[in-house]
């Protein structure tokens, strides 16, 4: 699992930087976009994988603490996700309004 | 008894900025005073704030969020430094919301509320001891400021806007990359606990660890504009509407001010195996900023672009003293880090004001102007407004205070800031001082004089050689906060005693970052109300 893990972060980062660097607004936001969820996996993964750990407190079962996976990671990316998704409808924003004013989706607003 | 005044700065605005969204965009004025009144409140807090911080002798104040022990919860830390930020951040804004309430507000929407979250973001950022927290509040920061620089619209606002948010979003997942590494490695977020993590970690850890510091290091360096990761500041500095630019000045300083906290905080006297890390990269980096904002001073033809490359020297100045790690310089960096930040502040608020009625292609030709004569036929625009008197006069001599602030002559306080960063480097041995540290004597120097040879350059033509109906009209309301700015830089020049004694203390405060670490891991949380009989027990936590 870690494997596949690490090289989908590794699959997703590279992609997303590649499509940064690109020319055309749509590729930067589609980059920026798969940049964010390789950061998500990433922090996701910094809390340690496990299988069938919950994060949220059981009172009723009460099982040993060591039984939970760390509920911290889990809280950092929602909110990662709500920031970056926010982020991310801004910056289509900005994208429509400059193509509207140079009537080109060039980052530089000219080819 | 918590002190509550600390969450004010940050709530305040933020309260204030959302109840204004559904207010009308028709009482704009309303609107501005609740948002000057906000800022006034907010600068009254924290001068409160400031002598108290001042009085606990070096003790940071620490808030509890919610009541959680700060081994869990999320921590505000107030100390010296923290409060001199907020101090600085509300006198800009005030400044900047009095100046944008006499034109700049009606050029697009919510403007008083994008900037009041702006204040709120920059506040929580000072405050916070957690690290997560500062990238909640930075982000909130970056999206105000988005909103800020797009203000008044137009394609060139919209595509520097378009890079400005592409690199910020990049930043911020190296931040987040940088925070999962430091709390996989260090088990907490809290910046104390990380800072303790950094001192007992085993080797394979601190990698990790000094892995983690060094992605969170290169997103604050490109918020400060640190060569090679500035291309984006000067383009997108210069085409932000003047109200929104005075207080992007802070914005450069807020990655110094994360960069300062964190360094000296982890990599501080005592950190053990990590002590000095990456100090190296932030000097010399700090020289390559200054030599490359020295060069771009020097090539600026408008004056936009012009002040944007000062706030560049104005950055590499205080990372090379950041990586210098001599507390009696750092001492002199604060005072130079208010005392430019101001000056900055007040030229973006200027520069629009005397290059109205100028000629678009006047400031392009500024440079070159030698070769065309002196033929110039620039025309008066009308604009709506009680001309003052003397305009020109007025204008002209605090561009003159802007040229001598920056460029550090005396007797004002930009020249005592550089002194005391000088005298911090020398010391009273010569002797000993490496010749790293002279080259840092040297490009500040220079940097000085090239700053006065563009000043000067673009005075002369502004000022001198069309005097002949080109006299701006100018609001009150538009001159009063950049002279309002300037007086307080005058201000701290005549106090400089009492200001520079604030600053060393403020430095040494910082060089003892036990001090910081103890009093928040001490933080002791309220205990449950006594409970009075028949009612419910009270929960515990938040």
């Amino acid at each position: 699992m870690e494997l596949i893990l690490s090289a989908a972060i590794g699959v997703l980062a590279a992609s997303g930087i590649w499509l940064i660097l690109r020319p055309r607004t749509y590729q930067v936001v589609i980059g920026l976009s798969l940049l964010s969820y390789a950061v998500n996996l990433f922090i996701f993964s910094m809390g340690r994988l496990r299988v069938d750990a919950p994060p949220v407190i059981d009172k009723i079962a009460n099982p040993p603490v060591a039984a939970y996976t760390d509920p911290v990671p889990q809280a950092l990316v929602l909110t990662a996700i709500v920031i970056g998704f926010a982020m991310t409808a801004l910056f289509l924003v900005v994208l429509l309004a400059s193509r509207g004013f140079t009537r080109t989706d060039h980052v530089d607003g000219r080819e | 008894m918590p002190n509550h005044l600390i969450t004010l700065p940050i709530l305040l605005p933020l309260i204030v900025a959302a109840a204004m969204i559904p207010i009308s965009e028709r009482s704009r004025i309303l609107k501005g005073l609740l948002g000057v009144s906000t800022t006034f409140v907010v600068f009254i807090i924290s001068v409160v704030l400031m002598r108290q911080a001042a009085e606990a002798d070096a003790v940071p104040l620490v808030y509890l969020l919610g009541n959680w022990s700060s081994a869990f919860g999320i921590v505000l830390v107030a100390d010296r430094l923290s409060v001199l930020m907020l101090f600085l951040t509300s006198i800009l804004a005030l400044a900047a919301q009095v100046y944008g309430m006499a034109k700049w507000h009606t050029a697009g929407y919510h403007f008083h509320s994008l900037f009041l979250m702006l204040v709120a973001g920059l506040n929580g950022a000072y405050l916070t001891g957690d690290i997560f927290n500062l990238f909640v509040f930075f982000e909130m920061l970056l999206a105000a400021s988005y909103g800020l620089l797009l203000h008044g619209s137009g394609p060139q606002r919209v595509r520097a806007g378009l890079h400005y948010i592409a690199i910020n979003l990049a930043a911020s997942s190296l931040f987040l990359v940088g925070i999962a590494l430091i709390y996989g490695a260090a088990g907490t977020l809290n910046m104390a606990g990380i800072a303790l993590a950094f001192r007992e970690a085993e080797p394979a850890n601190r990698l990790l660890l000094e892995a983690g510091a060094t992605a969170i290091g290169i997103t604050f360096l490109i918020k400060a504009g640190m060569w090679p990761l500035c291309f984006w500041l000067p383009g997108a500095y210069s085409v932000a509407t003047p109200p929104a630019a005075a207080i992007f000045a802070i914005l450069s300083k807020v990655g110094i001010y994360i960069l300062l906290r964190l360094s000296v905080l982890v990599f501080g006297p005592g950190s053990g195996a990590s002590a000095g890390f990456g100090q190296a990269l932030l000097f010399y980096g700090g020289l390559a900023t200054i030599a490359f904002g020295m060069i771009g001073v020097l090539a600026s033809q408008a004056m936009g672009r012009l002040a944007s490359y000062c706030v560049l020297v104005s950055s590499g100045t205080l990372l090379a003293a950041i990586g210098l790690g001599k507390p009696e310089v750092i001492g002199g960096a604060l005072f130079y880090l208010v005392s430019s930040t101001l000056t900055l502040a007040a030229l973006f608020l200027l520069i629009e004001l005397v290059e109205r009625g100028r000629d678009a292609g006047a400031d392009v030709l500024a440079v070159t102007m030698e070769a065309y004569g002196d033929a110039e036929d620039e025309e008066v625009e009308q604009e709506v407004g009680v001309a003052i008197p003397a305009t020109i006069a007025v204008l002209g001599f605090c561009f003159s205070a802007c040229g001598i602030l920056i460029a550090g002559l005396p007797p004002l306080s930009g020249f005592l800031a550089k002194f005391a960063m000088l005298s911090g480097v020398i010391g009273g041995n010569p002797g000993a001082v490496t010749a790293a540290q002279w080259s840092f004597v040297a490009l500040l120097i220079v940097s000085g004089l090239a700053a006065m040879i563009a000043m000067s350059r673009a005075g002369i033509r502004t000022f001198w050689a069309s005097l002949e109906g080109t006299v701006p009209r100018v609001m009150v309301v538009e001159i009063l906060p950049v002279i309002m700015l300037l007086g307080i830089c005058v201000l701290f020049s005549i106090r400089a005693a009492s200001a520079i004694a604030y600053m060393d203390d403020t430095a040494d405060a910082l060089m003892e970052p036990a001090r910081y670490i103890e009093a928040v891991r001490g933080a002791v949380t309220v205990p449950p109300a006594e409970q009075v009989i028949g009612a419910k027990p009270v929960a515990e936590g938040g």
